[in-house]
């Protein structure tokens, strides 16, 4: 399996993120900056981490999206290649149109940092199928722009279309629907708030994000 | 060339922010304040010949998400027109 890992000026979960693609793949993921104008050839997944690319100048994720190796992202993702993008990640997934509405402030003003529990919404997708529907893990956010934002068009989208991957199973930071995650109409790029990557062992606390790198591994070693 | 972009949320986004400084205006006493929303102002200098179309284009492509905010463009004084 080849994997890589992008790194944003800024991006501050990069080497967790490396990490658990390691420890659960068997296989370093190759490190990718920012400013290179292509990703390497024959990737099975692309990881973009958490932090705070650009110091969250403008809007979180805003710049990122416009970095040269996001085109490449953009292309290797219609491709059906799976793309994980966690907190920061998922912003900036957002705000490169290759998943739908936003992430805001959160409602209460706060950066929140603690480990929630979300229930697993669709267990059918690339990334979930090692868990059960209905299931609740516990994965930590930390985040201060985490407030999922679409129009109700775009809500029922997605709800009906089982986008929905991951929902926190109690109000945490305003977002619609207590959305959490949510998966491309593709459903091989997914976006979350919660750090999957932080949960892969019981001595970081917890391991129920665990399973989420085993679905995409195991999903490419069956193809 | 200065150009003024002003950023604010779409309505019916709801604006934590706007709504912490309606609290603190509220604290300080201040009444009647129906409504408190936050944009941002972005300030450009740009070469007099910068078309309305890449100003549009800069709005839409980076200033502003279209998803949650609305953008209005306001053109300040060209540079050397001297009356």
């Amino acid at each position: 399996m080849k994997a890589a890992v992008i790194t944003f000026p800024g991006s501050n979960c990069d080497r967790d993120m490396a990490v658990a693609v390691e420890k659960i793949s068997g296989k370093a993921p190759i490190r990718v900056w920012h400013g290179d104008a292509a990703l390497p050839d024959g990737l099975d997944f692309i990881a973009l981490p958490g932090g705070f690319s650009y110091g969250d100048y403008l809007r979180s994720g805003a710049m990122a999206a416009k970095s040269p190796i996001m085109q490449s992202v953009i292309e290797t993702a219609g491709r059906g290649v799976p793309v994980l993008g966690v907190c920061n990640g998922f912003q900036v997934l957002t705000e490169s149109g290759l998943l739908p509405g936003a992430l805001m402030r959160n409602i209460g003003q706060t950066y929140i940092c603690r480990t929630v529990p979300l229930v697993v919404e669709n267990s059918q997708s690339l990334f979930t199928s090692r868990y059960e529907a209905g299931s609740t893990i516990c994965i930590p956010i930390a985040h201060h722009d985490g407030n999922y934002f679409a129009d109700a068009e775009t809500l029922d989208q997605l709800e009906g279309d089982g986008r929905v991957a991951f929902r926190y199973a109690e109000p945490v930071n305003g977002s619609q629907r207590n959305i959490a995650g949510i998966l491309n109409a593709g459903g091989n790029v997914l976006g979350m708030m919660p750090h999957p990557e932080r949960a892969i062992e019981d001595e970081l606390g917890g391991s129920d994000g665990r399973a989420l790198f085993e679905s995409v591994f195991e999903s490419l070693s069956v193809a | 060339m200065k150009v003024r972009i002003h950023v604010s949320l779409k309505p019916g986004v709801l604006d934590p922010q706007g709504r912490a400084v309606h609290h603190a205006l509220e604290g300080l006493g201040f009444v009647g304040v129906e409504d408190v929303r936050v944009g941002r102002l972005i300030e450009l200098d740009v070469a007099d010949s910068t078309s309305d179309e890449a100003l549009d284009e800069m709005c839409r492509k980076l200033l502003a998400n279209m998803v949650i905010e609305n953008y209005r463009i306001e053109k300040l004084e060209p540079k050397g027109v001297d009356a």
